[in-house]
């Protein structure tokens, strides 16, 4: 019974904070966009279509044409997907790493998270632009799991340690000390004892590095270290500035996609400090 | 059954771990089957650590910790597991036991996973509600409810519950009742006087020489790691020695009497050298001088089964 | 000075409605009196302390008055009770040793708490060392941070701020619980040295420690379930208690030199009651080895003897 009390009451609040809510409408938003978006397009993204070139929004093209005369809005659209692509599984990846490390230092203390701190402070110091264009050298073609892989490789320090610290402080409660005299395996009290007391915190940090994802793949797309192969909001701006749309005052081409990082980002960072209005009941107004 | 031998946590401090911090120094005693023993100290005096170091929660920098003779100081894995089928902890915070997202049975089911896994549901039940019983509580109760939903001192008969459905022989009670209210208190010390005579051993921290006295019949009286004082502790209690268990007796707040006028030295810097006596600086004993801090004071033997650690005796 | 609390009561909101923390407190404080107010947790001992002073929502007034010095204090009114804060009344919050800024040396802390206050440091300078001799506490400290300090030093020196201006009424909220034996004898002595060199008037003394209370008070009042149980000198309540909650409270105490297998103490049976929806009458009625029909009225608080206050029926004659 208090089971479903204890989850009525995080509905109740969840429902009532404005932030949340807002968040999570724009988000969704975004969402079914990029979902459902390309199947209301007839074009191909890189078909070249208007022989006028770069064109104002119209009837025909809804988010008008590029310089070369392509759909802007179908290149919107899919530029959504690959998006929302590796915030998930560029965040993902992050996350998950920052998890693994985490954990293992938080709870083992000693050498093992000295290690692995000095692990973490090397990757957070590594200058990751210069380590991109090295490999971006190598490889001739980047998809965008190469996006995400990279993304999450490098993005997860700001996990770990906010973990670790966690993690820390929830090792010395007495309810730890409990399991390891039941005889519990450290893994098992990690995964069945600590994480779950951290469930507000894991969603939040997922949250932080699905929104810095976004914006990372953003800055590497824009000065060209993006995927070759596909499409994404940061290379419609890259492409945009590149051929002229400041100058040609094409503000259809370069705008929308800015305006869409912008927002999406945005919302994810109002969305997650509502969440944390909802699970820390001190910071809730009453 | 249980014995310590010279057991030393010493702790790395300051920059760079230079220096070392004895919160437990050279301690030796053992608890026999059926026994109560207190270890009265104040904050800072190592008790706390020293019920850790038994739980194996933290390691034993140096000396020997046995059980039925056997050295359980560096166990782990699946030998630390048999260990804690026989010993067993209860914590000073009722509160910060349990997991606050979980229902408080969880204790019960983890147990079951650990050390019970081929015993059948129906079984089960029967075995958690005798283990309930035995504490005092009444099953329907207190069974399927989170741990906020159930007061301190149930929550306590809970814990130790729980160390009774395994086969504890030897059960840690770190400061159980000190958060617990006056009139719950005294049914929890209770209950561990009439363990005690079904022949479980307890090793009872507090810092309270009230209810060390009531339920124990040893005790040990520690001060910043140190042993001041040892014994029966009906002799103890009769007839204290040690300067510092004189100055205890004297504070402790009672209903019979007032306060004496006791002038205590409440600045007292502390020496963190592990060599000579720990309350050198705080002793008003007259006749004391450089010779205590040449080396630690043994335990002299002023009476049967009474023992002091002072030089100047 | 002189205070008289008659009928207060608070109550704490909540999502879930009213809890009735405090119900018809009435009684009264004289000059030098020391006053120690025991019961368990969830009696509204610090309900009641803090009512006096600091009165902020989720706590509510629902009726009552409280009167200092034929003054009925604002006490409804937080920015009219900041004339009396501090000057007239102070309190030593429960935990306050823990609560002082750790950033702060503890000089500056005072320094800019007095500012606050319009008080000048400079002014005050040499008395507030004066004080920090009374309490044996060296001058050095105003110098260093919270945590270079044992507890019974940072609660010492907590008491000497609190107690600066010289207040009329000190409220020390369970300052004694968190030290070692040999601190709370001395801070609980170094109370009644104040009282006696006049740093405050009266004192009320918040603890569950009733033992501590035998050594300082001079009255003491049990506390129950937000209701005031018994109230009287220090001698009757611990040698001749009336009331059954007081009589079964005292025998729940352990002393040293009371063993288990000489003689079994008795704990009280069952749990306080929740007071969001407290049981009518008395609150004891249901632990109560006495309880008859008369106790599902509310038992008035009534003086049996000089200076002995007692709210049972049983013990004040159904009729009273």
């Amino acid at each position: 019974m208090n089971d479903q009390k204890k989850k009525n009451e995080f509905l109740f609040f969840s429902l009532r904070n404005k932030k949340l809510v807002a968040g999570l409408i724009i988000i969704i938003f975004f969402l079914v966009l990029g979902f459902v978006g390309p199947i209301f397009s007839p074009y191909k993204p890189f078909a070249y279509l208007n022989p006028l070139g770069a064109q104002p929004p119209s009837m025909k093209y809804w988010f008008g044409t590029t310089f070369f005369g392509q759909d802007v809005f179908t290149q919107f659209v899919l530029g959504l997907r690959a998006t929302f692509l590796v915030g998930a599984i560029g965040g993902g990846i992050g996350t998950l790493l920052g998890m693994f490390i985490g954990f293992t230092a938080g709870y083992r203390g000693g050498m093992v998270d000295e290690i692995l701190n000095i692990i973490t402070n090397i990757i957070l110091v590594i200058p990751t632009l210069a380590v991109l264009l090295i490999i971006a050298a190598y490889l001739q073609v980047r998809s965008v799991f190469t996006e995400c892989l990279f993304i999450g490789f490098t993005a997860w320090p700001w996990a770990a340690r906010a973990i670790r610290a966690q993690t820390f402080t929830l090792r010395t409660r007495e309810f730890v000390d409990l399991a390891r005299m039941s005889g519990m395996k450290p893994l098992k009290i990690i995964f069945k004892e600590i994480a779950p007391n951290m469930m507000s915190y894991l969603v939040m940090t997922f949250i932080l590095q699905f929104g810095g994802a976004i914006l990372i793949a953003a800055t590497l797309d824009f000065i060209g270290l993006g995927p070759t192969n596909a499409i994404s909001l940061g290379l419609m701006m890259q492409i945009s500035v590149l051929w002229g749309a400041l100058q040609l005052g094409s503000w259809w081409w370069f705008i929308p996609p800015g305006l869409a990082i912008t927002i999406i980002v945005g919302s994810l960072y109002i969305m997650n400090v509502g969440l944390d209005e909802v699970f820390n009941p001190k910071l809730r107004e009453m | 059954m249980l014995r310590l031998d010279h057991v030393s946590k010493i702790y790395k401090v300051g920059t760079f771990g230079g220096k070392e911090l004895h919160a437990v120094n050279d301690i030796s005693f053992d608890v026999n089957v059926g026994e109560v023993m207190s270890l009265i100290g104040e904050s800072g005096s190592g008790k706390s650590t020293i019920g850790k170091m038994i739980l194996r929660l933290i390691s034993v920098s140096a000396g020997t910790l046995s059980f039925d003779s056997i050295d359980v100081s560096t166990l782990k894995g699946g030998a630390l597991k048999e260990y804690y089928r026989n010993v067993q902890g209860v914590f000073q915070d009722p509160f910060s036991s349990y997991n606050p997202i979980f229902k408080a049975d969880r204790i019960f089911s983890i147990i079951r996973e650990e050390f019970f896994p081929e015993v059948d549901g129906e079984e089960w039940t029967q075995k958690v509600h005798k283990s309930l019983e035995s504490v005092g509580l009444n099953p329907e109760h207190v069974l399927n409810k989170f741990p906020h939903q159930l007061s301190g001192g149930q929550l306590q008969r809970f814990l130790i519950a729980r160390a009774l459905l395994l086969d504890t022989k030897f059960l840690v009670a770190d400061e159980i009742i000190s958060m617990l209210d006056a009139s719950t208190r005294i049914d929890v010390l209770n209950l561990l006087a009439d363990l005690k005579a079904r022949g479980l051993s307890i090793l009872f921290i507090t810092h309270d020489l009230s209810l060390g006295y009531y339920i124990s019949d040893k005790s040990l009286i520690l001060y910043r790691g140190c042993i001041t004082e040892s014994g029966s502790t009906q002799k103890i209690y009769k007839k204290p020695y040690h300067p510092y268990t004189k100055m205890l007796m004297a504070s402790v707040p009672r209903l019979d009497r007032k306060w004496e006028k006791m002038e205590i030295d409440l600045k007292g810097e502390h020496s963190t050298s592990p060599v000579g006596c720990s309350y050198f600086a705080r002793c008003q004993l007259v006749g004391k001088d450089e010779s205590c801090m040449e080396s630690n004071p043994t335990l002299i033997e002023v009476e049967p089964d009474h023992f002091v650690a002072c030089s100047k005796l | 000075m002189s205070l008289r609390v008659e009928n207060l009561t608070v109550y704490y909101q909540t999502l879930r409605g009213d809890v009735r923390a405090l119900e018809d407190a009435t009684f009264g404080l004289s000059d030098g009196e020391i006053m120690g107010l025991a019961g368990e947790s969830g009696c509204g001992k610090t309900t009641l302390g803090q009512s006096l002073i600091y009165l902020v929502p989720p706590m509510k007034l629902v009726k009552g008055r409280v009167i200092l010095d034929e003054d009925v204090l604002p006490i409804n009114d937080t920015g009219k009770m900041d004339d009396f804060r501090y000057k007239k009344i102070s309190i030593i919050p429960q935990y306050a040793m823990n609560a002082m800024n750790p950033i702060r040396k503890i000089g500056k802390m005072t320094e800019e708490l007095l500012r606050s206050k319009k008080v000048d440091f400079k002014a005050i300078l040499p008395e507030l060392k004066r004080r920090l001799d009374l309490v044996k506490l060296p001058q050095e400290v105003l110098d260093m941070y919270p945590i270079e300090l044992s507890g019974g030093m940072k609660q010492r020196m907590v008491m000497v701020i609190s107690t600066l201006l010289n207040p009329a009424l000190l409220i020390a909220d369970e300052i004694t619980s968190a030290l070692d034996v040999a601190s709370q004898k001395a801070v609980a002595e170094m109370l009644v040295e104040f009282r006696n060199q006049d740093c405050c008037n009266s004192a009320i003394v918040i603890t569950h420690d009733i033992s501590i209370l035998y050594q300082i008070a001079d009255n003491i009042m049990i506390m129950y379930a937000g209701q005031i149980a018994e109230k009287g000198t220090t001698k009757t309540i611990i040698n001749t208690p009336r009331h059954p909650y007081t009589k079964m409270l005292i025998s729940t105490l352990p002393e040293v030199g009371i063993r288990h297998d000489e003689k079994r103490l008795a704990g009280i049976p069952g749990n306080p009651p929740l007071l969001l929806n407290p049981p009518a009458g008395c609150r004891f009625r249901d632990r109560c080895p006495v309880a008859f029909e008369k106790c599902l009225d509310v038992p008035p608080f009534i003086e049996i003897k000089p200076r002995h206050f007692i709210a049972c029926w049983k013990e004040t004659g159904a009729n009273a």
